[in-house]
């Protein structure tokens, strides 16, 4: 986001190719805008929306079910007391770190690709961080006490357990929940002080206009806003790196071969930002398409998205050789046999396709033409979803079932309420996404206003 | 173009923003007084019984000792909640036809224990050893209270886990002489800290806040 009419070019990327050549300062409002004002409730999206609500109910049957009769109803046993909810609470939170990413380090770094994306990506953080946030609540015994793992004074005159990975993710999660969500809000003032000057009704006037929180564009408004967002910034980047660092300690820090091992915090953070930008690319090319937002969210966007996927797709292959090979050259045969187990055992196929998806496929993205090609990234960014979500699968279930005693080995079958509440979290994300789409602009309306100049220049210039 | 809200908005946005931190601070104060007291943890409230037993009358006015009727106190987990004989040792001589000794009388005429309403009680997760602590020289007002100033009888402490570690993780604040501890009227002396300590060290009292304590 750079300050509108600034010549600043130094340091940043050009901005060729990031909007369409022809475009005034009104057409970008206006053609932004008028998802939200002109076009009113639309077949298509209350199709999808209807789906997503229906998904949402899911949830909330397969929730009720669980507050009233308990974790049993889950495929968990002795050994693999985590299963799904775990699985999902990892991979929700993996994806919400590309949202933060975009917004923060790539504004650190003046990278203008990251324009068109950076609302509706940091918009998919908060959703998919609110959907994390439900497992780690549903996977307790009694979800209802869950405050107890918060530090207020109690009447037990005990504090949380500190020492717990646990309770870091409390705080980590806890913090990134508000800092994305604030960081978001900031960013959206100027676009809806922009909606509330464009209001056709009274009641989206108030509404707009009570959240725009008085905006008026001057230059003392833009100077403070410019200073809020770079700290925010600040404030949100280390957060990309520790969240799913603190995440991966829920592993890492335990004894448990195939869990205890270092190379987990990078590797995580790494995997994050794989699925967070693959998810970015599920939703970035539907609503381009619906929207006709192909001028704003342009092929410069969705190649440089799938370099990003290819280089941290590199970076967990990295770690997966790594896991394998200090496996053997620890001669720790317990590490060893977890191993030898994830590649031969009874979950052997959800490891191969683990790597199919995750390493083998997405090296077709070293190719120009599958970095052009739309439907392939599509397709591709679906399957680096679902072989992110098998990685998670792979590092909870199967480490789990077989651990140091064989007398103690056991199989994980996941009930249709696990499959419940996994769906139900997708009607979730799902949901509130369409409610953004309906209700908020997907683009940054002032920072696309800000790209308008320069690709005037550039066409000028040619 | 027309502004959109009144210019009181200006303030009302300002109080409510930055008064927002005292906001969640006055509820969370709110909150914990509210969990403190009386009302919740029932502290200080006179529980019904089937018969109106003082321990005012017995304890203070009779001197009666306590373990007269709560008899396992020094050798069992339970301090002991007294069978009808017992009080019919007396009440077989005097007041006997008092109606308020009616249900007494009923009971033991019928061989029907009579149905006390328990005051102080914890939950069943927790392992408690009335001998131990009696022991150890832990007096029986210490934790449930001036006794023989209760006409009815109510439970003097929250029995709190918080409470207990008060105790635990300080015990020489606490402790008496083993000769002390059924002294229903007993003061702790202006040098308890000394005495404390001194205690601690002569009955060997370990700080024992180790989870397995209590919770077996």
């Amino acid at each position: 986001m750079s300050p509108e009419g600034s010549h600043n070019t130094a340091g940043a990327t050009d901005a060729s190719g990031l909007l369409r050549p022809g475009h005034t300062l009104g057409t970008v409002t206006d053609k932004i805008s008028s998802i939200v004002l002109g076009r009113g409730t639309t077949k298509g999206w209350l199709f999808g929306f209807a789906i997503a609500f229906a998904l949402l109910m899911l949830l909330m049957v397969a929730v009720t079910y669980l507050l009233v009769v308990g974790v049993g109803i889950w495929g968990i046993n002795i050994p693999i007391s985590w299963g799904f909810a775990i699985v999902n609470f990892v991979w929700w939170i993996g994806i919400g770190h590309a949202g933060t990413l975009i917004s923060a380090i790539l504004l650190l770094l003046k990278q203008k690709w990251r324009t068109s994306i950076n609302r509706f990506a940091e918009a998919m953080t908060l959703f998919a961080v609110a959907c994390a946030g439900t497992f780690p609540l549903l996977h307790l015994g009694r979800p209802w006490l869950a405050y107890w793992l918060g530090p207020y004074p109690n009447p037990m005159g005990t504090w949380p357990q500190f020492r717990s990975p646990l309770v870091w993710d409390v705080f980590a999660v806890s913090t990134y929940l508000t800092v994305s969500l604030l960081f978001w809000f900031v960013g959206l003032i100027p676009d809806l002080a922009t909606l509330r000057d464009r209001a056709r009704s009274r009641a989206a006037q108030v509404v707009y206009g009570i959240f725009a929180m008085g905006w008026r564009g001057s230059a003392v408004h833009w100077h403070r806003y410019e200073i809020a967002s770079l700290l925010l910034a600040g404030l949100a980047t280390p957060l990309v790196v520790s969240v799913h660092t603190v995440v991966s300690f829920d592993f890492a820090v335990s004894q448990l071969p195939g869990w205890h091992t270092t190379i987990f915090p990078p590797y995580f953070v790494a995997g994050a930002i794989y699925s967070g930008f693959a998810m970015v690319m599920t939703l970035a090319i539907p609503i381009r398409k619906y929207y006709g937002l192909e001028d704003f969210i342009t092929m410069r966007h969705l190649g440089n998205m799938a370099k990003v996927m290819l280089a941290t797709g590199l970076i967990v292959a990295y770690g997966y050789m790594m896991e394998t090979f200090m496996a053997f050259y620890s001669g720790n045969p317990f590490d060893k046999f977890s191993i030898l187990n994830r590649m031969t055992g009874p979950y052997a196929p959800f490891y191969w396709l683990l790597i199919l998806c995750n390493i083998a496929i997405p090296q077709l993205l070293w190719s120009p033409r599958f970095r052009q090609s739309v439907p392939a990234l599509f397709v591709i960014s679906l399957i680096v979803n679902v072989g992110m979500w098998l990685e998670r699968f792979v590092i909870v279930v199967i480490s789990l079932h077989r651990d140091f005693l064989p007398s103690s080995w056991g199989t994980y079958i996941p009930t249709r309420w696990d499959w419940a509440t996994y769906a139900g979290t997708i009607g979730l994300f799902l949901t509130l996404l369409y409610l953004f789409i309906r209700f908020l602009p997907v683009i940054s309306i002032y920072e696309m206003r800000g790209l308008v100049e320069e690709t005037q220049e550039g066409q000028k210039a040619t | 173009m027309a502004q959109i809200f009144h210019h009181s908005t200006n303030l009302i946005s300002r109080l409510s923003i930055y008064g927002g931190v005292f906001i969640l601070a006055l509820l969370s104060y709110a909150l914990y007084t509210i969990g403190m007291s009386p009302w919740y943890t029932d502290v200080n409230v006179a529980r019904e019984q089937p018969v109106p037993f003082s321990h005012k009358h017995h304890v203070g006015e009779l001197g009666i000792d306590c373990r007269y009727c709560h008899t396992s106190v020094e050798k069992s987990s339970f301090a002991g909640v007294p069978p009808t004989q017992t009080c019919m040792t007396c009440h077989s001589q005097i007041w006997t036809n008092a109606a308020m000794l009616e249900p007494v009388r009923a009971s033991y005429r019928d061989d029907k224990s009579i149905s006390w309403t328990r005051v102080n009680a914890l939950p069943d997760f927790v392992y408690f050893d009335h001998s131990i602590h009696v022991h150890k020289g832990i007096g029986c007002t210490t934790c449930h209270g001036e006794i023989a100033a209760m006409p009815i009888t109510w439970r003097a402490n929250t029995l709190y886990m918080s409470w207990c570690l008060d105790c635990h993780r300080a015990p020489e604040n606490y402790v008496r002489k083993r000769e002390d501890v059924f002294k229903p009227d007993y003061v702790p002396p202006a040098n308890q800290a000394e005495l404390g300590a001194k205690l601690v060290q002569e009955y060997k009292i370990q700080k024992l806040t180790n989870c397995s304590t209590c919770h077996r």
